[in-house]
């Protein structure tokens, strides 16, 4: 504060004589004065003039000092108006009196200039003191207003952004506090168009609004990537990327992540920084994965790994990703929700249902004991169930999108580098999606371009025996000898065409995939769909049950599906 | 919490020891330990024997402290307890930093 007005006194003397000598006293320090002749007229003028000082009269007539002290001090509410007592009382009780009023100080007649001076000097200090705590009260009052304003807003746009995908399927459960996302906290979950389904659990580094920021980009590239049919690793790798470039050194992000595939009941589990990620099997026995990697974001590009694990996952078996941030875990007084007692009572337990309840009343628990929400658990269990479970959940094309590409045709070639690097078929699917009403048959073109293709590659081109991966042991062996030679891959290519072509029902897709592999004898293919025992061979009976036709040609090395598709009634889901 | 840092007399080797609670609050402390030097250090030790806890602030602190050493400094964290460690081992921190138990 550089200059502070002039102090306004109010002075409150029945006695003329008096009244002048104070006044004369008060004015020769600077300050303004006023005066009052009784409580009546005091009260008036601190409505009227709101003075910073009062000088008041014990013993006046119409109304005391005390009365309208005890007035005054009701009508001042937050602010601080001192009140300096003139008295010629001297008894202990008369003094005592004048502060139970809500005095402030008093001053025994006869006045002495020095002391009034010093007394006012030494509230005009208690005043200004006063204030400036006041406003910073206030000041900090407002901008928290403030701030959870901002926050208010700010977790609607994440909420918008970060939405909880499909955490609402019936075979997943989840514990997310509604704002997690200040403590740092994303879940997100996505249908894969081939089918199963993709979980993201993060946990950035601190709270508040730091902690959230980066939230957003991981949701986005996480639905978007997921939505076009990206496998787990790339978005794995995407997500690093993009958070080791916009966040500052020092922050990061620890994740697990589940890619999990219905139809060959396996899932895929990459997890850097967070606890152990657990496996119920339907044995009894739990299976913890460790985390093996750096927190997201930490890594440069080329030194980072987004290897994943693979392994079986029955139907009816269950899978759990926690955050409580490590920080949780660790602390010593805190030990009701560790995870070691977690895995134990996994172990004992073998009543699924229970264990979700479980987990929120520990949470109720420790929420009780520490009135907070300090160690907000994340927590989400993800059940493996049958393929037939789950209900294509189509969506209806809106009107305004019914403008696209419906008759053409494309073909992609691919070599030895891109056979063995480049994922085709979110591009594939990206060219399919131009036709409006093939999108709500997203999944289903997945499927088919996926199995073509992977069966152009890995039995086309690869010469891989798709027995090998009839048990646990063999899906190891399979990928390695799959990575193998793919490596020593040399002239090979695999060309993909694409032709659709709309009908008055609807349309069609033709898929043709040659690969310049030796070839096979289609006609050995047992097209019947294999006993649900069996984990693999099952590609091309699931072809023919969503394809209108499926045809091998040449020695086996070019296979043409042909994908109908039906427009759907106006508002009517299928 | 304290932090207190001590560097040779050549010069080049310094020692960071954090008392307590190693998290946000320590933010400064640890910051000044290390800011206050040029950057001749070649080797840092971060003494982790009165350390009793830690967050994920702190181990963004030690990447922090990773930036400033530059590529060519080395950094061992020492003298973990065994919950510590645990939490350099879930983070795999030791892909990064020289990590030792007590």
């Amino acid at each position: 504060m550089s200059e502070t007005p002039q102090l306004k006194v109010l002075i409150t003397e029945d006695n003329i004589a008096d009244c002048l000598i104070i006044n004369k006293l008060v004015k020769d320090q600077g300050y303004q004065t006023f005066i009052a002749h009784n409580g009546f007229e005091a009260i008036d003028l601190f409505v009227k003039e709101k003075p910073d000082i009062i000088l008041m009269d014990a013993l006046m007539p119409k109304m005391d000092g005390f009365e309208a002290a005890k007035r005054i001090k009701l009508l001042v509410g937050d602010d601080f108006v001192p009140i300096i007592f003139l008295t010629s009382l001297n008894d202990d009780i008369s003094l005592v009196s004048c502060l139970e009023a809500g005095g402030d100080d008093f001053l025994s007649k006869p006045y002495s200039s020095i002391v009034i001076a010093a007394k006012i000097q030494a509230f005009k200090r208690m005043v200004i003191l006063h204030r400036t705590v006041q406003t910073q009260r206030d000041e900090i009052t407002r901008r928290n207003e403030h701030l959870l304003q901002e926050q208010k807003i700010a977790k609607k746009v994440f909420d918008n952004v970060a939405h909880l995908g499909c955490l609402g399927a019936s075979n997943i459960k989840h514990l997310l506090s509604p704002m997690s996302v200040f403590n740092g906290d994303v879940l997100l979950a996505s249908r894969k168009p081939s089918g199963g389904m993709i979980v993201f659990l993060g946990d950035f580094t601190g709270h508040g609004l730091p902690a959230a920021i980066g939230a957003m980009p991981v949701a986005e590239i996480f639905y978007d990537l997921v939505a076009k049919g990206f496998g787990i690793e790339k978005i794995i790798s995407e997500i690093n990327q993009k958070l080791n470039t916009i966040l500052p050194i020092g922050f990061f992000c620890c994740a697990s992540i589940v890619d999990i595939n219905y139809s060959w009941e396996r899932i895929k589990l990459w997890n850097g920084g967070l606890l152990d990620v657990l496996l119920k099997k339907n044995n009894g026995n739990v299976h913890p994965f460790k985390s093996l990697y750096l927190p997201l974001g930490i890594l440069p590009a080329e030194e980072f790994n987004a290897e994943c694990i693979e392994c079986d996952m029955k139907v009816g078996e269950r899978v759990y990703l926690f955050s409580d941030g490590i920080v949780d875990l660790k602390d010593s007084e805190d030990k009701e929700f560790s995870l070691n007692g977690f895995a134990e009572y996994l172990l004992i337990n073998n009543d699924p249902e229970e264990v979700f309840s479980h987990i929120l009343e520990q949470e109720k628990l420790s929420f009780e004991r520490h009135m907070s929400n300090i160690d907000d658990v994340t927590f989400v269990e993800i059940q493996m169930i049958s393929e037939d479970v789950i209900s294509n959940q189509h969506e209806l094309v809106k009107n305004s999108d019914l403008r696209g590409a419906r008759d053409w045709s494309m073909s992609f070639e691919m070599f030895n580098q891109t056979i063995r690097d480049f994922n085709p078929i979110p591009l594939m699917l990206h060219i399919t999606m131009e036709v409006p009403e093939l999108r709500v048959f997203n999944n289903d073109v997945c499927m088919v371009l996926s199995e073509l293709i992977t069966n152009g590659i890995d039995h086309g081109l690869l010469g891989l025996d798709s027995q090998l991966k009839n048990s646990a042991d063999g899906f190891q062996q399979y990928y390695n000898l799959r990575n193998e030679r793919l490596n020593n891959l040399s002239g090979e290519s695999l060309n993909i065409s694409l032709r659709h072509l709309p009908d008055a029902a609807g349309g069609m897709l033709v898929i043709r995939v040659v690969d310049t592999g030796e070839g096979f004898d289609f006609n050995a293919i047992d097209l019947d769909i294999p006993k649900a025992s069996q984990m693999s061979g099952r590609g091309i009976p699931l072809l023919t049950r969503l394809c209108e036709s499926i045809v091998y040609e040449g020695n086996g090395n070019t296979a043409e599906a042909v994908y109908r598709w039906k427009k759907m009634k106006d508002n009517n889901l299928l | 919490m304290s932090i207190v840092s001590h560097l040779s007399a050549s010069g080049d080797v310094m020692k960071i020891g954090i008392q307590g609670r190693f998290d946000f609050g320590s933010h400064q402390d640890f910051r000044e330990s290390y800011d206050k030097n040029d950057s001749s250090v070649k080797e840092y030790y971060v003494d982790m024997a009165k350390t009793t806890y830690l967050d994920s602030s702190a181990l963004g602190m030690l990447l922090l402290l990773r930036d400033h050493a530059g590529s060519e400094a080395i950094i061992k964290i020492i003298n973990c307890n065994e919950d510590v460690f645990k939490i350099f081992e879930i983070s795999n921190f030791d892909q990064m930093f020289e990590i030792s138990a007590a």
